[in-house]
């Protein structure tokens, strides 16, 4: 019978015939924790009595989420990870080198990798056809230690997406679309495998977008085949050498499909407190917006700070609403500035904060008062998830942010094309 | 055999209900995050939950965050088990990870306050209030074994080694 993206990749990687339902024992080829979870996880491998990595230059310690420190406790735990960096010779990514999906997309995955790392949204990775998961400390301890891990394969679900996404329509509506139709838990365990006209024409940014927020169905991963745009994208990231085309087999079993027609989707927004509790961006107007954060492993790429600039430029900010930009990386960060689009952003009102998680995660940079509202391009809405759980956030694409962030109140994009 | 009260909680229990990034700066001060755990779902459990106590939730407990900290604050919190109808991924292998048992089972049939007692061994939950018999489902065997060495920790610590089989 024909496998799967994930059946490929865990048989490849473990060199036994990988099914669903079946368990296996794979080589890790990245492991990595950030600044939240990370402590736990140094403090687990120092319980487990083995003293070295088993591949020191193949985990990556970062330091993300609460970057640069707002908390001297936090601080510390900082001092933690770097100490352990340098005497064990893991790999450091300090404050203002990025968020680690993003660090993790343009410096190592590779199609056919198996990445682990200590936060949900490590499935990222998957847009360029790695099976990237994440794990909690203990596990990631495990394989930090041993260089393995291991999975219950999982069953998948085939995403086919029909057609093409109409102007203001992108790969972030997508997937809150596929949120809200097969639920936050509509594909716990599972791979969520995408395909189909629409996600063939896409760009890597929106795919990794997309494989971003597989978590928030429940997925354990979130594939991409890899072809002509992971080809072109591993080029420009300067390892052309780590291509492969990898492509499920015309044969392989799904435990079901779900077809989308790219042609009718909209501008979609995820409302207050969950990922699937979504609606249509032009349903929402009058919903008043108090900051508008444009950012994060989800969207805070250069195509996202591009689509913002866009909308924004020779535009305000509408008083009383403040726009919140954080780079997902230095690198996107430099490639912001040379380009322009920080200019335009800032001349527009916006104030710029490092690479980072930034507010995503409600530890610093755009935590929200009583009762305000955000309009997030992150991917997660949880009572509490920006620091106050008497506070409502709202998830929507770049465009939609930046529609919104001019008019105060949340705003199809479709208005400002 | 497991016997408490069950603290009952609605569906999509969040890790930011369960230990909101506000508090990042108390993970590695445990006993301090602790008494914070599930505040964003109830503010008055951490105050109330005892010893050999249960959480019961309801579809996908967990969801979220791949934050550990989040089964660990309940198990110090002197919780022996977590029962819901679903749990979300990396909640379900965490909890297991750190030794506490998490179990799938009809938790509607559980109403908040009722006596539980747990066995699991036989894998069964009975509601000593209403008299409710549930059958939780079978941990997979690779997690019983973890579970039944305390956790993954002391797993590796004793096998040097991952064996699935």
């Amino acid at each position: 019978m024909g496998k799967t993206l994930a059946e490929k990749i865990l048989t490849m990687k473990s060199g036994v015939g990988a099914q669903a339902g079946g368990l296996v024992v794979v080589p890790v080829d990245l492991v990595f924790v950030q600044d939240s979870t990370g402590p736990l996880t140094l403090r687990q491998f120092n319980e487990l009595g083995i003293q070295t990595l088993k591949q020191p230059k193949r985990t990556v310690l970062f330091i993300d989420h609460s970057a640069p420190s707002p908390a001297k406790e936090l601080s510390n735990d900082h001092i933690f990870l770097r100490d352990f960096s340098r005497e064990k010779g893991a790999i450091l990514s300090d404050v203002g080198e990025g968020v680690c999906h993003q660090r993790v997309a343009e410096d190592w995955a590779s199609p056919g990798d198996v990445i682990v790392g200590s936060d949900s949204h490590t499935v990222t990775a998957g847009a360029v056809g790695a099976f990237a998961t994440g794990m909690g400390s203990t596990d990631i301890a495990v394989a930090i230690a041993l260089g393995k891990t291991w999975f219950r394969v999982p069953e998948t679900i085939r995403i086919i997406v029909h057609g093409h996404l109409h102007d203001g329509v992108y790969g972030k509506d997508l997937i809150l679309h596929v949120i809200g139709k097969i639920g936050a838990d509509g594909a716990t365990y599972k791979s969520l495998e995408f395909g189909g006209e629409a996600l063939d024409n896409m760009g890597m940014s929106d795919r990794l977008t997309i494989a971003n927020m597989a978590v928030e169905a429940g997925a354990k991963v979130g594939l991409f085949p890899s072809d002509e745009v992971t080809r072109d994208y591993l080029e420009k990231q300067r390892r052309p050498e780590r291509y492969m085309p990898l492509i499920p087999d015309p044969d392989a079993h799904y435990e079901r499909t779900v077809e989308i027609d790219g042609e009718l989707l909209e501008p979609t927004v995820s409302k207050p407190h969950t990922v699937d509790n979504t609606a249509l961006a032009r349903e929402l107007k009058g919903v008043h917006v108090d900051q508008v954060f444009l950012g994060t492993c989800t969207n805070g790429r250069i195509q996202d700070l591009r689509i913002a600039a866009g909308i924004l430029k020779g535009r305000k900010t509408r008083p009383g609403t403040r726009l919140i930009v954080a780079p997902a990386s230095q690198g996107v960060y430099l490639d912001a500035i040379r380009t322009g689009y920080l200019t335009t952003l800032i001349e527009a009102g916006a104030t710029v904060v490092p690479p980072g998680c930034a507010a995503c995660l409600g530890v610093h940079q755009g935590v929200l008062g009583d009762g305000e509202t955000c309009l997030s391009t992150a991917n997660r809405n949880f009572k509490g998830r920006m620091g106050n759980p008497n506070a409502f956030v709202y998830l929507a694409s770049p465009a939609t942010a930046a529609a919104t962030a001019i008019t105060g109140e949340i705003t199809d994009p479709r208005e400002y094309l | 055999m497991l016997k408490g009260k069950a603290f009952k909680f609605g569906d999509d229990i969040s890790t930011d209900h369960i230990i909101p990034g506000r508090l990042l700066h108390l993970r590695s001060n445990l006993p301090e995050l602790a008494k914070h755990v599930l505040e964003d779902a109830d503010a008055t459990f951490a105050k109330r939950v005892k010893e050999g106590d249960f959480v019961v939730g309801g579809n996908n407990f967990g969801l979220g965050s791949s934050r550990e900290h989040a089964p660990l604050v309940i198990k110090m919190a002197g919780v022996r088990a977590v029962l819901a109808k679903s749990f979300a991924r990396i909640f379900f292998r965490n909890a297991i990870n750190i030794g506490l048992p998490a179990l799938v089972c009809d938790t509607d049939r559980i109403d908040d306050g009722d006596e539980l007692e747990v066995d699991l061994s036989a894998g069964t939950v009975r509601d000593l209030t209403n008299g409710a018999e549930l059958r939780f489902s079978p941990v997979p065997d690779i997690m019983l074994r973890i579970l039944n060495e305390g956790g993954l920790v002391p797993y590796i610590q004793k096998h040097k080694d991952l064996v699935i089989n």
